[in-house]
């Protein structure tokens, strides 16, 4: 979220697109209600179901899953043609005026410099024309026809209502009024809001889905403003905090990258991280990337890390791939290449796309270890369910380890919720039996692997031997220990640059925040961006001060944000060129002539002038991209694309089948089926008495919902001889799975350039552990293909049939 | 925490106000004084307090989990209730059907209490010690990373990778736990390495 849950009460307009606040985030939603309650403000859904968040909408319209950036190009030829930008903010604060290369272009569904046997583009005339002084440049007046704001004018000409209607089966008189409500938004006093979640992001697609709607909220100047912004719901309460703390192939800690091979010394890393403002006077925050990497090496290896050997960047590993993301490890154990795997609470037998696949691959492991509070389908692979999962349990040699863990009840700690808020927790019960924290586990795993390289020697010892672990109780580091480590110290006296008889921050001391953090060994430091979260004033984190002057919902003194107990990411650009709030009456930020003032910390330095400092101050230009150059792999602009399974073809360019540039493996290719046999276009979704996998352990959860069904509509009910409450298949050119029938009027067919098409919808909590009646996932029926910027499951939008059925056969 | 008195903490206080003192000199009579007398306290007032955090969504609702026995004073303590914190901004004291129920997600009867392990073939799970099991996954993983770390490329880059075991890290454990899985998981070299996130 760029803004938080509390800050959704001071907006106009909500739009519900990509996500079901009212069921799958339902405290969450109240704001929502809240602002309708009191600010008059209005609700859009946009959506394949008519779904409760829709039920209390303003305006609802359906929509073919997998479509919305052709509705959301739509509305923004939509906002461009009647003259509703604001104009003060896209001049001034996005890349409109910015002249793109020669060479760039689109045609056909796809973008200039695409190679099909590559499946990838040439991306280089994707980017600025560079002048003289090295900065780009620019055409303020937006009349040169290679300025952003011309080729974007260009791009979404083709997105008119009646495409959209044929793309997106959208009643073209429901679109335009959701456009015309939209558009209101462009005025400086009214703002909107968009709340999305995994509707969005499990496409092939996903990254160019948020891309669209951040560009529509930038043209309408609704970013870093009050009740404004683009809010990523999240699922889970800790993936903000483990994403942020790098628990991912590609990443390090504080959105660091992971060096690549081709990043063969730390000179080479860093050539390319220079980060030099492409405009004058610029921020281009991470410049600063050098000091972060280096207490990051400090954090992890101590003394070992030294300005002559490259701050031990060579124990790092180093990528060869993009990424060893889930759909790759699987594929890869698949084949017979892994060995060993661990799941720290996180269950793929019914958490990855194609169940069947990854069972198949998790039987030709070796060991398995697994990490969680409850029984997992994951732990429990080997054990035949009959239907609901047909292994042969003699023939998996798989030794299984279920290390039974705490939950939350009995740990301490810091989760980081979707508005980026660090919130401290306390236990309150003991752990049941022998479980164990995972920091408990870690540990031990740790330094019996340690003792094992100390006796023994073996492959590259050096980054296990040398890795810093000096905590009071090295067998299970306690929670405010670590927490420290992420905030960073200083390891000698920090000096004043501009008086060095002045110490800022003494040796031993933990630095204020991330602004002490320092290039040349002196500082250490987990997690750049959580620094400040526990300094010499405390546990940040463990703040209890619920007062909110003014009412605004910043709660500034209620845990810490990140960054800098920031409430508002871009929050500068709350007002306009001159430093004077957009709309007084929400008013964030102010230059009061020295300095950034307000109600919030300010995302820019404190004294950075309005007129000559740009408020996007994590970009090199200082503005914010409608025009994302050569960063997305799909494109500078998102452009409509079908999913790898759609009831239609692309009708930009019909041959071309999902994501062009998206990664196949070979293996999956035969595993995608067609409309002719497959003509039902199917959905996953929560259910607001579930999450995930987990409630379903929960008597009371399991009563309430107790037994998997699938939704359809009458149409389709009648189309199929399916009578509601009666047994289904449905089935996938991958799976098949049994449900009873749930027939309703919440799920209509869509019309889409000419063809009817019938939507399926499938709930995800039922597996075969847990009081719940035993019953299947999505997963058992989607395919094996990611977004093509960072491959997550397309688990939105896939084909299926279905025909009615007898039960399935009893299991014990 | 900066609140000398909880919500419920006030409850207690004015419930032994209820119990030890004269209601006569608050106005009352002597009947209702009476009938006052036979009313019990309230269940929570024997409870200790901790507050915590929704383990489910991202809203992160503030809870209060009560509880028989108190761990800070190192005795076994049993959650006998869990609530919506009136105090924190978000949820406000609400909580949905999820967070509601969520001591049946602390008691549920398929909380796992011990490690197991499943031996190749077998179809059934058996008790192993903590010593045990992790020597033997620690054993498991050093085979395995001796076996198969590549340390350098062709081209004779140092590469520093281990791509035969793998490591999903969860999404609902805390940041501090998030910290410690990064550190030995990146400096084991492993690169199959994701959360929650991804999906």
């Amino acid at each position: 979220m760029t803004n938080s849950w509390t800050d959704i009460k001071n907006t106009d307009l909500v739009v519900v697109m990509g996500g079901n606040a009212a069921e799958a985030h339902p405290c969450g939603f109240k704001w929502v209600t809240e602002a309708k309650a009191h600010r008059g403000a209005k609700l859009i859904v946009v959506d394949p179901r008519y779904t409760r968040t829709a039920s209390v909408a303003d305006f609802y319209a359906p929509i073919r899953q997998g479509t919305d950036i052709a509705f959301l190009l739509g509305v923004i030829k939509y906002c461009i043609d009647n003259d509703k930008v604001q104009w003060e903010y896209t001049k001034g604060f996005t890349n409109a005026s910015f002249i793109v290369k020669d060479g760039y272009g689109y045609s056909d569904g796809l973008f200039t410099g695409y190679d099909e046997s590559k499946r990838d583009y040439d991306r280089s005339s994707w980017d600025y024309v560079i002048g003289e002084d090295g900065f780009a440049v620019t055409d303020p007046t937006l009349q040169h026809p290679r300025c952003v704001w011309n080729l974007l004018k260009e791009h979404v000409a083709a997105y008119t209502p009646e495409m959209v209607e044929r793309i997106c089966g959208t009643p073209k008189e429901k679109f335009l009024k959701v456009a015309e409500m939209i558009s209101e938004c462009s005025s400086p006093t009214k703002t909107m809001t968009s709340m999305y979640a995994l509707g969005w992001t499990q496409h092939s697609h996903g990254a160019q889905n948020i891309r669209a709607m951040a560009m529509l909220q930038l043209i309408l100047g609704n970013i870093g403003v009050r009740g404004g912004g683009m809010n990523a719901l999240r699922g889970h309460s800790n993936i903000q905090g483990l994403t942020d703390i790098g628990l991912m192939s590609h990443l390090l800690t504080g959105y660091l990258n992971m060096p690549t091979e081709a990043e063969r010394d730390f000179g080479t890393y860093m050539s390319s991280r220079v980060f030099k403002p492409l405009r004058p006077g610029q921020t281009s925050y991470w410049q600063n990337y050098r000091k972060f990497m280096v207490s990051l090496q400090k954090a992890m290896w101590g003394d070992a890390a030294r300005a002559d050997n490259d701050w031990a960047y060579e124990y790092l590993p180093k990528l060869d791939v993009p990424a060893y993301d889930v759909l790759r490890m699987f594929e890869l154990m698949h084949s017979g290449k892994v060995n060993g795997y661990f799941c720290q609470g996180f269950n793929p037998v019914l958490a990855f796309p194609n169940r069947g696949k990854i069972t198949q691959a998790l039987s030709k492991l070796k060991f398995l270890v697994t990490m969680d509070p409850l029984e997992t389908e994951t732990s429990r692979f080997w054990e035949n369910h009959g239907v609901y999962n047909e292994v042969d349990t003699v023939s998996i040699q798989t030794e299984v380890f279920q290390l039974p863990t705490t939950c939350f009840a009995e740990d301490e700690g810091s989760l980081t919720n979707s508005g980026r808020w660090l919130q401290w927790h306390w236990p309150g019960a003991t752990p049941p039996g022998e479980a164990k924290p995972d920091t408990y586990i870690m540990a031990q795993i740790f330094l019996r692997m340690r003792e094992l390289y100390r006796k023994e020697g073996g492959a590259f010892p050096d980054p296990i031997l040398n890795l810093t672990w000096d905590y009071s109780d090295p067998n299970e580091p306690h929670p405010a220990e670590l927490a420290k480590e992420m905030n960073g110290r200083a390891l000698t006296d920090l000096r004043d640059p501009a008086d060095p008889s002045r110490v800022i921050v003494p040796a031993g001391k933990q630095v204020l925040n991330f602004s002490q953090l320092r290039d040349d060994g002196s500082t250490m430091c987990g997690v750049w961006i959580y620094s400040g979260c526990y300094n010499e004033a405390g546990n940040n984190m463990a703040r209890r001060d619920n007062r909110d002057l003014d009412n605004t919902g910043t709660y500034l003194d209620w845990s810490f944000a990140w960054p800098l107990n920031r409430r508002t990411l871009y929050n500068r650009a709350s007002a306009d060129l001159q430093g004077k709030p957009w709309d007084p009456s929400r008013k964030l930020l102010e230059w009061d002539g020295t300095r950034w003032t307000g109600y919030d910390v300010p995302d820019i330095a404190p004294n950075a002038k309005p007129e000559e400092v740009g408020p996007f101050i994590m970009n090199q230009e200082g503005v914010s991209r409608l025009f994302t150059r050569g960063m997305l792999r799909d494109g500078p602009f998102p452009s409509h694309l079908e999913p790898f399974e759609s009831p239609v073809p692309n009708v930009f360019n019909p041959k071309m089948r999902g994501n062009p540039v998206a990664r196949i493996f070979q293996n999956d290719v035969s595993q995608f089926g067609n409309s002719d046999e497959f003509p039902f276009a199917a959905t996953s979704y929560r259910l607001t008495e579930h999450f995930h996998y987990w409630t379903k352990h929960n008597r009371v959860n399991a009563s309430l919902q107790p037994e998997f069904f699938v939704e359809i509509s009458e149409e389709l009910a009648a189309l199929r001889g399916i009578t509601a409450g009666g047994w289904v298949r449905v089935w996938s050119k991958r799976g098949s799975v049994k449900a009873k029938a749930v027939v309703t009027k919440r799920i209509r067919p869509l019309n889409c350039d000419g063809r009817v098409v019938h939507v399926v919808g499938i709930p995800l909590h039922w597996g075969f552990t847990g009081s719940a009646k035993k019953g299947f996932g999505p997963n058992s029926l989607t395919p094996f293909v990611g977004d093509a910027n960072i491959e997550t499951p397309e688990y939105k939008a896939f084909l299926v049939n279905i025909e009615p059925t007898t039960p399935p056969e009893v299991v014990a | 925490m900066n609140m000398e008195l909880s919500r419920r903490g006030f409850l207690k206080v004015a419930g032994a106000g209820v119990a030890g003192t004269s209601l006569g000199a608050m106005g009352f009579g002597e009947a209702e004084a009476a009938v006052a007398a036979h009313v019990r306290p309230l269940k929570l007032a024997n409870t200790t307090e901790a507050r915590n955090t929704c383990p489910y969504c991202s809203v992160a609702c503030g809870i209060i989990i009560y509880s028989k026995g108190d761990i800070r004073k190192k005795e076994r303590a049993e959650v006998v209730h869990i609530e919506g914190d009136a105090d924190h901004p978000t949820n406000l004291g609400t909580l949905c059907p999820k967070g509601a129920a969520l001591k049946d997600f602390v008691s549920s009867p398929t909380r796992l209490q011990y490690p197991m392990v499943r031996k190749p073939g077998s179809d059934r799970f058996e008790r192993i010690s903590w010593d045990e099991a992790l020597n033997r996954i620690a054993r498991l993983m050093k085979d395995d990373r001796d076996a198969n770390f590549l340390a350098a490329n062709d081209a004779g880059v140092p590469v520093n990778r281990w791509t035969t075991t793998g490591f999903l890290a969860a999404s609902a454990t805390t940041n501090e736990t998030a910290w410690t899985t990064f550190k030995v998981v990146k400096a084991l070299g492993i690169v199959g390495f994701d959360n929650q996130a991804r999906v």
